[in-house]
């Protein structure tokens, strides 16, 4: 089995951590485990490791030639530097990205604060999602005019965010 | 506040009070945010750069928090004076590094500290001595509350605070204590606890963060993840964990008490004796020596009013402090004859190693005498 690194020698070091349920392997050869410092465990992080190797892999699937408008940063620069050109990249490198983050974290939707500006959107999105699941159920139950109704309210309420 | 001042006088966190403060040297909260569609400063050509810390700069000097603050730019800075900040933990490696485009802003007290353009616009990080990561939290969650209604941080609903790297997107917090663990080392016990600790998602550093070798028998333990924890979670979960190997430690040292005080005794008396006599000394073998001594102190084999010396003698001996005392470039043999040299003064004023309280607790009422049948 070859390196996961250097992808020439091989892997002789076999890492597995286990985080939250999610099995993450990873294999190396001796020298490059060396300069990950793997063999010091004080130093490591295999999360670390992860995002040097998977990470440009994981974004190249999502958008093979996108380019993000706001910053002009490329997955080929991601792949260089393992960081992300500027915050809008998250929304243009999205796909690739979803299971990055799902790998490397514990959950994937933030749940911790909000700033001010942003609990009146919170509060849209909240009330879009019920929304949306009302006008499920009123159609499954062929409840058309009550669906009608929603799906006005949907419309209203798309205008107001994007305010 | 000038660059005089803050290298003169030592941080409040230094002194080692707070909660568990003899195996919690500090608690350590950073916060990254970023500004809405401006590029990330890795990514930024140099007058975007500036432009941002233009724009954040004034914003942090006007915090009440941050009057009579120290705030310079990276460039204003010489090599040795971000070396003694980096060694205070004031402003990271990475960011010493930084030149044109980035700037820190600190207190007075050096409790709370905000590096502009390190890897994010802003790394708002707050210092507090023992094991205080809730109130060191409450102080960078307030800055950072402060902040936000002056500046648009990168926001997604989904995601959370958008950070440089995916690894700190969501909270963007890592919450981190330095602990003291030489029981845990002397009775090889260490690395089960660091196993232990990765895999319930929890990263163990050296003295320095990433990448760093644990000296001094000091080891960092921050959270690994950021994003679907809140912020109290993962400071309460992270306490709870350091709680436990805090209980851990002081077992290793009742053990080590208990089933090998001559290998204990032997070390506090070599520490002493090296520290006491040498005259060279590099800065991992002072740290190695010191933490020997800190231990004494904690078992009582030497009064605990000698614990604050010894306590800043961690940090006086590293190479920028040693260096900022001394008028010309030294060397870095040099550098360990003056190390040796500060130590053996500290050192000549402190009482030898008292043994008998040890002796006591491993239960023969008295030093161990050697044995003669050799």
């Amino acid at each position: 089995m070859l390196c996961d690194v250097c992808k020439c020698n091989d892997a002789t070091v076999f890492l597995t951590q286990i985080l939250e349920g999610k099995m993450q392997k990873v294999n190396l050869c001796d020298a490059c485990s060396k300069e990950k410092g793997v063999q010091d465990p004080t130093g490591f992080a295999l999360a670390d490791l992860l995002l040097g190797i998977g990470a440009a892999e994981q974004i190249e699937k999502g958008a093979p030639t996108q380019k993000c408008p706001v910053c002009g940063f490329t997955q080929a620069d991601f792949k260089k530097t393992g960081r992300l050109g500027c915050s809008a990249c998250y929304d243009t490198f999205s796909e690739g990205l979803g299971s990055l983050l799902k790998a490397m974290h514990k959950g994937t939707e933030h749940v911790g604060k909000f700033p001010q500006r942003a609990h009146r959107a919170l509060e849209l999105k909240d009330k879009m999602r019920a929304l949306t699941e009302d006008l499920q159920k009123a159609v499954a139950e062929e409840n058309y005019e009550t669906a009608a109704s929603i799906r006005d309210q949907i419309r209203q309420l798309e205008v107001e965010r994007a305010v | 506040m000038n660059i005089a001042n803050v290298l003169a006088t030592g941080g409040e966190w230094l002194r080692g009070e707070g909660p568990h403060h003899q195996i919690v040297i500090s608690s350590r909260v950073r916060l990254a945010r970023n500004l809405q569609q401006r590029a990330f400063p890795g990514w930024a050509k140099k007058a975007e750069r500036t432009q941002i810390l233009e724009q954040i700069k004034p914003r942090i000097e006007e915090l009440t928090e941050m009057q009579d603050s120290f705030s310079e730019q990276l460039q204003d800075l010489s090599a040795l004076e971000k070396q003694v900040l980096v060694e205070r933990h004031l402003i990271s490696r990475e960011h010493a590094a930084k030149s044109v485009g980035s700037a820190v802003v600190m207190n007075r007290k050096q409790t709370l500290s905000i590096m502009i353009n390190e890897e994010d616009h802003l790394r708002m990080q707050s210092i507090r001595s023992g094991l205080q990561l809730k109130a060191a939290y409450k102080l960078v969650d307030k800055i950072d509350s402060a902040l936000e209604s002056k500046l648009e941080f990168a926001f997604d609903t989904r995601l959370g605070y958008l950070t440089a790297c995916p690894t700190n997107v969501g909270t963007g917090m890592r919450a981190s204590a330095m602990l003291h663990l030489p029981g845990l080392v002397l009775s090889e016990m260490i690395n089960q606890v660091i196993q232990a600790v990765n895999k319930i998602g929890l990263a163990v550093r050296g003295l320095y963060g990433e990448g760093t070798e644990a000296m001094g028998n000091l080891f960092q333990i921050s959270n690994q993840t950021t994003l679907g924890e809140k912020e109290d979670e993962i400071i309460t979960r992270l306490s709870k964990v350091i709680e436990t190997i805090i209980e851990k430690e002081h077992d290793a040292r009742q053990m080590l008490i208990q089933k090998k005080s001559n290998t204990l005794w032997d070390q506090i008396g070599r520490a002493y004796g090296i520290l006491t006599f040498a005259h060279a000394m590099s800065s991992k073998e002072a740290l190695n020596l010191l933490s020997i001594i800190k231990l004494g102190v904690d078992l009582g084999a030497f009064p605990e009013d000698r614990r604050l010396p010894i306590d800043e003698l961690f940090i006086e001996t590293q190479p920028a402090h040693l260096q900022k005392s001394s008028q010309q470039k030294l060397t870095a043999e040099e550098r360990d004859h003056l190390r040796a040299q500060i130590i053996r003064e500290r050192l000549r004023v402190f009482p030898k190693p008292d043994i008998s309280k040890l002796a006591r607790e491993a239960g023969d009422g008295s030093p161990p005498e050697p044995k003669t049948n050799e």
